[in-house]
């Protein structure tokens, strides 16, 4: 082992530069399984592009990644985080904790969140927040008073909605869609329904009030999905009440198998997201160890060939596979040329 | 009762015939026939789970062999080389020279149906490396005619397949139906073909958008490089170990324990495996993340029980005689073992080993822990060495990851996988099969 460990360095340092004594000579990457497809493509298109070897990118929910992310400093941790959700105070102390102090962010674009049902099942065209707080909360309002979920059918408080049963498949919690799915529908569901009113009025503090609305119903209508879209999908096919959460390039995707419903009456598309029009959205990020710019060979090249215009751009590959490009790109590459960290300094 | 009726005829006993059956024997037969057609019932059932699975794996899994491609004839000049590579992102720069020489191309031809450039854009697949890998390994050809034959996109190719229809399609920036009126006409014109898809065998992992590009080849060989690893280190220690337990160590609670311990340690969920991987070889011992070394080394700690097992199995079914009969003429325990007992036993080690080395080939769980689950099979290793340290996937991985994407064209490409993975495992299997045959010995 330690005559192969001996030779992979050799070979490293005789292949990229003689100064450097790195064994790892291509960029690691892990993190949320929504950014993943992106950055294959610009991985992909980084190992054709450039002299650099193509950067592996793992998947495993934005928590895992950003975890991995900071376990410290050095070759054997991962070098870049993809994150569909912004990083956690508490995160960026545990990073701090093991030496992982500056951290550069970088925004890639945005991306749009459906609920989408099998294409022969019912008619579930349009929702609003409220409707999906009502269908899958514990606790909702009937007749201005708080009482347990009493519904089964969409129909049961909708006459609008079509007479199915209520059968939902929502990302798991380690997933950076969840937080989006709880922030954007179901808190809002919650205020627009009266329900957060009258947990205030009961007596409950308004922190204590807003994590209960983000509960979800534990009597089997609303499932959890730990794995991929594609579970999801294959969720939903099992079950032709089913409407599943899915990330917008997914759906687009798979548009033969899927029929989408419209949010609070506007449709999901690139353009409704970055109009803002459509409210589930989120932004997408990856985070770059600002220690392993300049020893891991390519790094900050590959941060700057994510966001460069001809890849994260309107018309590039990853607004062509579903990215909602970001209006501020040339803010964001000026940022990352200027490797600036996480919390003002340099 | 035997005594009673030994002693004393009983005298209410019923005459019995041997030419017919009594009712207790009819019973017993009935009993009998019944018993056998659960068996073949049983079998039957086997049979048809094992038919629906070859059927559907088949069928689903044949597609991935081939590939649609349009095949024209292309000129890029020096001047387009040079400006393309002068890019931040080449390849799209030849990818776009190449759609508009088509455009022209397909006009002078005569196409009679109406395109544009963004159409013939959604049609091709992604084309750009494959263009630019040619003209920087062969300048010379810059400015002369070369035929290519470039592969279309996914949904072109599932068009050709039966997994497009035109009346499932939904006009999107994907393609439209008009393009699929193009699709047509090329393909009556010669133009579009579908061939075998060597790329498929021999390749690498693609990116998402790039569903045609994608081979199971570098991950095969990152499998191949991780049952290297397995094999020179399980076989040895494996076998080490269970001479020394048979046939050497003392029978008290300390080796008790040890003989314990391994059965239960063959009983242990490969996952396990993958996180003491991942904390002790990458975290502790700073071996690189999704190398093929750390995989062969989780996966022989995984197959160790297995092969210690069936070893000493082996070793046991050796008869003693000839062991006595060994040091009956004077030689020590230990030429016993290594000139007579070892290699009697030997066909039964290597069907272990074998039977072993299959069962870590199509696992995946432990891979998922340290790194070679994801976007990681690129390329073939530069030589030999770096074959065990540069990032690569294993077979299973692969597919693990293709099942997962969201274009259909991988979910084919996943079938496909298991195919080639489940010849491998055949292949081992006959293997063990023939060498058993062969080299055992009946007493």
């Amino acid at each position: 082992m330690k005559f192969a460990k001996l030779t992979a360095s050799t070979l490293a340092i005789a292949a990229v530069s003689a100064t450097s004594a790195v064994a790892r000579d291509n960029i690691q990457v892990a993190g949320s399984s929504t950014v993943l497809p992106y950055a294959s493509i610009v991985a992909e298109a980084f190992g054709d592009n450039t002299d650099f070897p193509t950067p592996v990118v793992e998947s495993g929910g934005s928590s895992a990644g950003l975890k991995r992310f900071c376990q410290g400093v050095g070759e054997e941790h991962t070098d870049v985080a993809n994150a569909s959700r912004k990083i956690r105070e508490k995160e960026i102390q545990a990073c701090a904790e093991n030496g992982v102090t500056d951290i550069i962010e970088v925004r890639i674009g945005y991306d749009g969140i459906v609920f989408a049902s099998q294409q022969g099942g019912p008619d579930y065209t349009a929702f609003t927040q409220a409707d999906i707080f009502t269908a899958l909360a514990p606790k909702v309002m009937v007749d201005g008073a708080l009482v347990d979920n009493p519904y089964t059918k969409w129909s049961d408080f909708n006459a609008d909605l079509p007479d199915a049963e209520i059968l939902a498949f929502i990302p798991g919690t380690k997933h950076g869609t969840r937080e989006v799915f709880e922030e954007k529908v179901i808190a809002v569901g919650c205020e627009a329904t009266g329900a957060m009113a009258a947990m205030i009025d009961a007596g409950m503090s308004e922190d204590d009030a807003e994590d209960a609305c983000l509960e979800v119903r534990t009597d089997g209508r609303s499932v959890d999905i730990d794995g991929d879209y594609t579970e999801t999908l294959a969720s939903i096919y099992a079950n032709v009440n089913g409407i599943g959460v899915f990330g917008l390039a997914f759906y687009e995707n798979n548009t033969d198998k899927l029929k989408v419903a419209t949010m609070a009456g506007v449709a999901p598309s690139t353009e409704t997201i970055a109009s803002g029009e459509y409210p589930v959205s989120r932004p997408l990020f990856f985070y770059v160890k600002k220690a392993h710019i300049g020893v891991i060979p390519g790094l900050k090249l590959y941060a700057q060939f994510f966001i460069s215009d001809e890849l994260a751009g309107p018309s590039g590959p990853l607004a062509n596979y579903g990215l909602v490009s970001d209006p501020e790109l040339g803010k964001i590459q000026q940022m990352v040329a200027d490797e600036v960290v996480m919390g003002g300094g340099m | 009762m035997t005594d009673a009726s030994m002693d004393t005829p009983t005298p209410r006993r019923k005459k019995i015939s041997l030419v017919a059956d009594d009712a207790r024997t009819k019973k017993r037969n009935k009993a009998e026939k019944r018993f056998q057609a659960y068996g073949i019932g049983a079998i039957a059932i086997g049979l048809f789970f094992l038919l629906v699975l070859a059927t559907s794996i088949l069928r689903s899994g044949i597609p991935a062999f081939t590939t649609t491609v349009v095949s024209v004839e292309f000129t890029l000049q020096q001047e387009e080389f040079d400006e393309a590579e002068g890019q931040l992102f080449k390849t799209k720069a030849y990818s776009n020279y190449f759609i508009s020489a088509l455009q022209t191309t397909l006009t002078e031809k005569g196409i009679k149906v109406s395109f544009d450039e963004a159409s013939i854009e959604r049609v091709m697949g992604k084309i750009g490396s494959t263009l630019r890998e040619h003209y920087s390994a062969s300048p010379d050809t810059l400015g002369q005619p070369v035929d290519f034959s470039l592969g279309a996109s996914s949904r072109v190719d599932g068009y050709f397949k039966g997994r497009v229809t035109r009346e499932g399609l939904q006009d999107s920036r994907f393609l439209t139906l008009a393009d699929l009126d193009l699709v047509d006409a090329l393909a009556e014109a010669g133009i579009i073909t579908t061939t075998f898809d060597w790329n498929f065998i021999t390749g690498a992992d693609s990116g998402v958008d790039n569903p045609g590009g994608a081979g199971i080849g570098a991950s095969v060989v990152g499998s191949f490089f991780m049952m290297l690893v397995v094999l020179f280190l399980s076989l040895p220690i494996g076998v080490a170990a269970s001479i020394y337990l048979e046939e050497f160590a003392p029978q008290n609670r300390w080796t008790d324990l040890v003989e314990v311990n391994i059965s239960n340690l063959a009983a242990v969920p490969s996952i396990v495996f993958g996180i003491l991987g991942l904390a002790v070889f990458i975290q502790f011992a700073h071996l690189p993340q999704s190398a093929p070394l750390v995989g062969g080394l989780v996966l022989t700690l995984m197959t160790l029980p297995t092969i210690i097992i069936s070893t000493r199995a082996s070793l046991k079914a050796v008869p003693p005689s000839i062991r006595d009969a060994a040091l009956g003429v004077g030689a020590s325990r230990m030429q016993s073992v290594f000139h007579h007992v070892l290699p009697l036993a030997m066909p039964g080690i290597l069907t272990g080993t074998i039977i072993g080395l299959a069962q870590a080939l199509g696992e995946t769980a432990p891979l998922l822990l340290i790194g070679m689950v994801g976007f990681v099979a690129r390329g073939y290793p530069d030589g030999f060495i770096s074959g065990f340290i540069d990032p690569n996937s294993a077979m299973p991985a692969q597919i693990y990851t293709w099942a997962a994407r969201a274009d259909a064209s991988f979910y084919e490409k996943a079938w496909g996988g298991i195919i080639i993975l489940l010849i491998f495992l055949l292949t081992m299997n006959i293997i063990a099969i023939i060498l058993r045959r062969r080299f055992e010995r009946r007493w």
